[in-house]
């Protein structure tokens, strides 16, 4: 009797293989509480809103998302993750904003064959040597957004440079980066503590060199005091501020304010491009949630019609890897920064653009586009990754 | 060189100043009640948000400074009547707990009403620039913290020192039980005391606001700093919590401006570019270490 039971349950799980899924589970998890929640927060607006727009489908077939936060905790995310993948059996995942985070818990989602499309996180490892079949990246490589600041910076022509970073890996790789196509002068790297409050000492010193150009880079609460207070002691007037697009977003605009303006930024995507897919995005956006979105909301958005258009394009088979990395490669859906497409390794080959931040024609500080810096970039590590 | 030393001196003094006002708060809670708060971080966080939001509400960071450091007056006293008079006859481990437990939910809560997003707060128009002193550009607005944190010293000063209020506070820092027994009403003036700390944290936050981002957590990493200088400057003492924060906030200041350079004079660059930063971000924590070596009770210790 048991044994009849168990190959009718069987005989069951094979028919049900073979046929298309009835439906599309997303697991997404993201840093949704603790100082670093605001970009987890905006990617897993943008992300809903596209499933709002989609009618809560993914390519014509019911979805549903599964919310986590990670805490900004690579434990709690490995172990979300785990009952994602074996408790409710997802297709997808998705969410991680740190990359420290991406790479713990990518072994265990590659592992179990699941595809992983990142709307943050791009570590170098995982265009690089450790490139997976299973993860793809739907933003950026981390060290594009500072090597676009490097290109500008040399092509402004400036001659004394000064950079600001807080002292640890992610810090370094901003420099890199920005180094791999500045070649000018650098007459004085900044590491500061992580996490620091006061920059007043810094400053000072900043002072004493009087640099034509500085690149800061300070993720989260540590950029907006640098700039506050960089503006309030007058060293705006001599000095070009220029920063990574994720220093310089609608987040932080929002807590600084009007000190803001002037700042040179590089970013893939800004909020006024002239697309009709971007139009919609922004708009809807701002009658959702009643602020402008981010760069981390654009791809949080995008996150979720890679998904739709993949599995509309495999019509729902999920279950054939093969296909479904096909279709994802193939990237079939209109995103709202323009056209790109994906490299060999899973990230994008793509535009990055030259954003500066003034106020729009309502009085508004904001970013504006100003012009293009890379056309069809790819990333530094696209070579070392093996990849078929 | 000697304007950048004083520059940085300078800036040791507002950092320094700045630290005090949270720290005499803390100090006067856990020297007198015995009262571990890990939630004073949170109050300064609250006190940042309120002043922000009235500072918005009203266009004006002063009206919204006073506001929300009424506000968060109101907010402490409501704390001490419904969890703080249970706390202080616990052990350390609960107060612990319990006041760790009040800072996530400070946070959730915070993050709940005003969003994930930092909130807005700058300084008045007439203070965002820089004033020239004595050759070089200082920013206006931490001349405004520095006079806020000398005046906030003189008033601690006169209230602790020469007044009546001021009397018991530092006779039930000494020794509560006597103090008790000599009929003082030691629970009001345990209300008081954490009340006007709490109005000091909001101080401080709206203060700071403009300098730094008004955002969740931004409590956590004050509080360390605040503990290290009641701790160098003796648990329950406004003297030491004066001195230590000036201390710390020297030390911080200048080691961060100068070693680097001081190191590569020394070091090869690589080295030194790796080592220096490590070393300046230690530096007020190695200071502590040998305080509490040579001096375990802190520089001007409460209980003699």
């Amino acid at each position: 009797m048991s044994l009849r039971l168990t190959a009718l349950a069987v005989a069951l799980m094979l028919a049900g293989s073979v046929h298309a899924a009835d439906k599309i589970k997303v697991g997404f998890v993201s840093t949704l509480s603790g100082p670093g929640a605001g970009l987890g927060v905006d990617i897993r607006d943008g992300f809903n809103l596209a499933m709002k727009q989609l009618n809560g489908q993914l390519g014509g077939l019911p979805a549903e998302v599964i919310i986590a936060d990670d805490q900004q905790s690579p434990d709690i995310a490995k172990q979300t993750a785990d009952k994602f993948l074996k408790k409710d059996k997802v297709d997808f995942m998705t969410g991680i904003v740190f990359s420290n985070i991406m790479l713990a818990v990518g072994p265990t989602v590659f592992e179990n064959e699941t595809f992983y499309i990142s709307a943050n996180a791009g570590p170098s490892q995982l265009a690089g040597e450790q490139c997976n079949p299973f993860f793809f990246n739907v933003a950026w490589q981390n060290d594009n957004l500072h090597e676009a600041v490097g290109k500008i910076v040399q092509e402004k022509g400036y001659k004394n440079v000064v950079i600001v970073t807080p002292n640890y890996p992610g810090g370094k790789d901003a420099v890199s980066g920005f180094k791999r196509y500045y070649k000018g002068n650098i007459t004085e790297e900044i590491y500061t503590k992580l996490g620091q409050l006061d920059y007043a000492a810094e400053l000072a010193q900043i002072r004493s060199i009087k640099p034509d150009a500085l690149f800061f880079f300070l993720p989260g609460g540590m950029g907006i005091n640098f700039v506050k207070q960089f503006v309030g002691a007058g060293l705006s007037r001599d000095t070009q501020l220029f920063a990574p697009g994720f220093s310089a977003d609608e987040d932080v605009i929002k807590a600084v304010g009007a000190p803001m303006i002037g700042i040179f930024n590089s970013s893939h995507w800004v909020h006024d491009m002239d697309n009709p897919e971007n139009r919609r995005f922004v708009a809807e956006f701002q009658k959702e949630y009643g602020r402008l979105p981010s760069l981390y909301a654009s791809q949080g958005y995008d996150a979720a019609l890679m998904m739709d258009g993949a599995v509309r394009d495999v019509k729902g088979k999920v279950e054939d890897k093969d296909a479904l990395r096909k279709a994802l490669r193939a990237k079939h859906f209109k995103s709202v920064r323009g056209d790109f497409k994906f490299n060999t390794n899973h990230y994008p080959v793509q535009n990055y653009y030259l954003r500066v931040i003034g106020k729009d024609a309502g009085g508004r500080v904001t970013n504006k586009l100003m012009g293009t810096i890379f056309t069809n970039h790819a990333d530094a590590y696209v070579a070392a990754c093996k990849m078929k | 060189m000697t304007q950048l030393v004083l520059e940085q001196a300078l800036n040791g003094l507002q950092f320094g100043l700045m630290l005090f006002l949270l720290a005499a708060g803390l100090t006067l809670v856990f020297g007198i009640m015995d009262c571990i708060n890990l939630a004073h971080g949170s109050l300064y966080m609250v006190g940042a948000y309120f002043v922000a939001a009235a500072a918005q509400a009203a266009d004006s960071f002063w009206i919204g400074l006073a506001a929300g450091v009424a506000g968060a007056a109101m907010l402490g006293l409501l704390l001490e009547l419904s969890l703080f008079r249970q706390l202080y006859k616990r052990d350390h481990l609960s107060q612990v707990l319990a006041t760790f437990a009040l800072i996530l939910i400070a946070n959730e809560a915070v993050r709940m009403i005003w969003g994930a997003q930092p909130l807005m707060l700058n300084a008045p128009e007439a203070l965002s620039g820089a004033v020239e002193i004595g050759g070089f550009f200082y920013p206006a607005y931490r001349l405004v913290i520095i006079a806020f944190g000398l005046a906030v010293a003189a008033l601690l000063y006169l209230l602790v020192a020469k007044s009546r209020v001021g009397m018991w506070v530092r006779a039930g820092a000494a020794n509560r039980e006597m103090t008790e027994a000599l009929g003082v009403h030691v629970q009001g003036l345990f209300t008081a005391v954490f009340v006007f700390g709490a109005a000091l944290c909001a101080l401080a936050g709206g203060l700071l606001g403009p300098l730094l981002a008004v955002q969740v957590g931004m409590g956590e990493s004050v509080l360390i700093l605040a503990f290290v200088v009641i701790i160098i400057g003796g648990i329950g003492s406004i003297r030491g919590a004066l001195v230590g924060a000036l201390i710390v906030g020297t030390v911080d200041t200048l080691g961060r401006a100068l070693l680097p350079t001081l190191l590569r004079a020394v070091l090869p660059a690589d080295a030194a570019s790796t080592l220096g930063p490590a070393l300046a971000s230690i530096m007020i924590y190695l200071l502590m270490a040998a305080i509490l070596f040579f001096k375990p009770q802190g520089l001007f210790p409460a209980r003699a």
